[in-house]
C-alpha cells in the first residue's frame, strides 16, 4: 500500500499551522506561526503578519512547510482544513488557502472539525486503541465523546455553560493574573492550600458540566473578603477552585469508563496541558487499570498535526 | 432624535430568574437586526440574559458562554440568534467579521460591547449589569434610536 501524506492547515483562533503528516501518525514537518516565530524568522514584524489576516501568510507558512520536509505539493495525497468552530476571519485564511491548493493541484480537499483534531492529537506516535472515551477539555470545550471506532463520535456529556479554560481564565480575571491565566492559576495552585469552601459544580448522576456557578462562587468569596478588608490568598483559591475542577472532571470520566465499560481514555486540548489534570488523571488511571493517552505538551495548543492525522481518517473514510 | 438626551430605565432584579424574565419580555418585542449591548463585570449576569432571549426563541441547545470563541451562532429559534463576547478581542475587530452580523436579520447580543464602540451601529439597545449582592442586580438599560427607545416602552 502506498503511503499517504496528508497536508493539513489550521487557522482557527491565534496560531496559523501547516502540518504534513505520513499515515494518519508520523509528524513529517509542522510549522506554527505565532507573531514571535516570525519576529524571529523575518528579523522584525511584519505588519501583514501581526494581523495574521492575510492569505499571503499562510502561503509562507505552507512553503516553509514543504521546504522542512522536503516535499512538494506533488507528493500530497490530499489537503485537510479547519472548517469550524472558531472565528470565521480566521478560518477563512485557512479554507481558501486549502481550496485553492486543491483546485490548483487537484488534491482532495478534507473538512476537519477543529475538536476532532484535538482528538486525533492522541494518534500521533502512537495510534489510538478503541473503543475510547475522549475527555475534551480546551478555552472553548468541555465535552466526554465516546469513540467505538475511527471517526464515529458520540457526545455523552458537555458543560451547560462555561468550558473549562475559559473558567480558569475568568477565575484568573477575578484574582488579577493576565489574559491568559488558565497556565497561571495551575501555577499558583501548586503553592497554594485548599482553605476556600467552594463547591462542587454540578455534582450529579449526569455527564454535563457546568463552570458558571464555581466562578461566580469565586466572585463572591473574593468581593465578601475584600468587603471586611482581608486579603485573599491568590495561591489559595486558584488551589481551592483547580481542586474542584480536578475533582469534577475526574468524578464524571471515571463514572464513564466504568459505565461504558470502556479501558482506553483519552484526553484532548489546551486544559489537557494543566499540570493537576495530568497528575490526577494518571494516578486515577493506575488505579483503575485504564490506557490513558494525553499527548505531548506541543500537540495540546492548536496545531495543524492534529488536523492532518485527523484528515488521514476522514480521508480513508471518504469524507471531503 | 439625534443630540436628545437618551432616556434611561433602571431595574433591579433578585434573581437569575428575573433577569431571564427581563430578557425573555425584550425577546417577545424582537425584530430583525435587534442589536443588544451587554455590559457589566464578570458574573453579573450578561450570559444568563443571553440564556433568557435564546428560551424566549425556543433554542434548545445549552447557551454556552462565548467567550473563547468570540461569536456563537444558533440558527434553531424562530429567529437566528447571534451571541458575542468581544472581550478578548480587546478592541481590535478588524478581520473578525463582527460588523456582518448586524443586519444578517437575527438578534445580536455582544458581551462587554463597551470596548468596540466604534463599530456599534447608532440605533441600539445598550443593557449595563451592576452587582448589588450575590443575587442582586441593577440593570441600567438606554435605547438609542426611535426603535429602540419604542422597544423599551414596550417592553418595560
Amino acid at each position: 500500500m502506498n503511503d499517504i501524506y496528508i497536508l493539513g492547515i489550521e487557522s482557527s483562533c491565534d496560531e496559523t499551522s501547516v502540518s504534513i503528516v505520513k499515515n494518519g501518525t508520523e509528524d513529517i514537518a509542522t510549522v506554527v506561526l505565532s507573531q514571535m516565530d516570525t519576529h524571529a524568522l523575518y528579523g522584525g514584524v511584519v505588519p501583514e503578519i501581526a494581523s495574521r489576516m492575510h492569505v499571503e501568510n499562510i502561503s509562507l507558512v505552507i512553503e516553509e512547510c514543504l521546504k522542512k520536509a522536503n516535499m512538494t505539493i506533488d507528493d500530497i495525497t490530499a489537503i485537510a482544513v479547519t472548517n469550524g468552530p472558531g472565528l470565521i476571519g480566521s478560518l477563512l485564511v485557512g479554507t481558501t488557502a486549502a481550496l485553492t491548493l486543491s483546485y490548483l493541484y487537484n488534491k482532495p480537499l478534507v473538512p476537519v472539525h477543529h475538536i476532532s483534531g484535538h482528538i486525533y492529537a492522541n494518534n500521533i506516535d502512537n495510534k489510538m486503541e478503541f473503543p475510547l472515551l475522549a475527555l475534551v477539555v480546551s478555552g472553548g470545550h468541555t465535552e466526554l465523546i465516546y469513540m467505538k471506532d475511527h471517526y464515529s463520535f458520540e457526545k455523552i456529556g458537555g458543560t451547560l455553560d462555561d468550558a473549562v479554560g475559559e473558567a480558569y481564565d475568568k477565575v484568573a480575571r477575578v484574582i488579577n493574573l493576565p489574559y491568559p491565566g488558565g497556565p497561571l492559576v495551575d501555577k499558583l495552585a501548586n503553592e497554594g492550600k485548599d482553605i476556600y469552601p467552594l463547591p462542587l459544580p454540578m455534582d450529579d448522576d449526569s455527564y454535563n458540566f457546568s463552570f458558571s456557578g464555581l466562578k461566580s462562587a469565586v466572585i463572591n468569596l473574593a468581593h465578601n473578603e475584600e468587603q471586611r478588608g482581608n486579603i485573599i490568598n491568590k495561591s489559595s483559591m486558584a488551589c481551592s477552585f483547580q481542586n474542584r475542577v480536578i475533582e469534577i472532571i475526574s468524578k464524571k470520566t471515571f463514572k464513564a469508563l466504568k459505565e461504558y465499560n470502556i479501558k482506553n481514555l483519552i484526553v484532548a486540548g489546551g486544559v489537557a496541558a494543566n499540570s493537576g489534570l495530568r497528575n490526577k488523571l494518571t494516578e486515577l488511571a493506575k488505579e483503575n487499570n485504564i490506557n490513558l493517552s494525553i499527548p505531548a505538551l506541543k500537540y495540546c495548543t492548536d496545531n495543524a498535526t492534529m488536523i492532518a492525522a485527523s484528515g488521514y481518517y476522514a480521508y480513508k473514510k471518504g469524507i471531503g | 432624535m439625534k443630540g436628545d438626551i437618551n432616556m434611561e430605565y433602571k431595574i433591579t432584579t433578585h434573581s437569575e430568574f428575573d433577569t431571564i424574565e427581563i430578557a425573555q419580555n425584550f425577546e417577545s418585542e424582537k425584530f430583525p437586526n435587534m442589536i443588544i449591548c451587554l455590559d457589566g463585570d464578570l458574573g453579573s449576569g450578561k450570559t444568563v440574559f443571553a440564556k433568557g432571549i435564546a428560551n424566549g426563541l425556543g433554542i434548545k441547545e445549552p447557551v454556552t458562554s462565548p467567550t473563547f470563541t468570540v461569536i456563537k451562532e444558533y440558527l434553531e429559534g424562530e429567529m437566528p440568534m447571534y451571541h458575542m463576547d468581544v472581550y478578548r478581542l480587546d478592541g481590535n475587530t478588524e478581520g473578525v467579521g463582527i460588523e456582518e452580523y448586524f443586519d444578517k436579520g437575527g438578534i445580536v447580543l455582544i458581551e462587554w460591547a463597551a470596548s468596540i464602540k466604534s463599530i456599534l451601529p447608532e440605533e441600539r439597545l445598550d443593557i449595563k449589569f451592576k452587582v448589588l449582592d450575590e443575587n442582586k442586580r441593577l440593570l441600567i438599560i438606554t435605547p438609542h434610536g426611535q426603535k429602540y427607545e419604542e422597544l423599551c416602552e414596550a417592553v418595560l
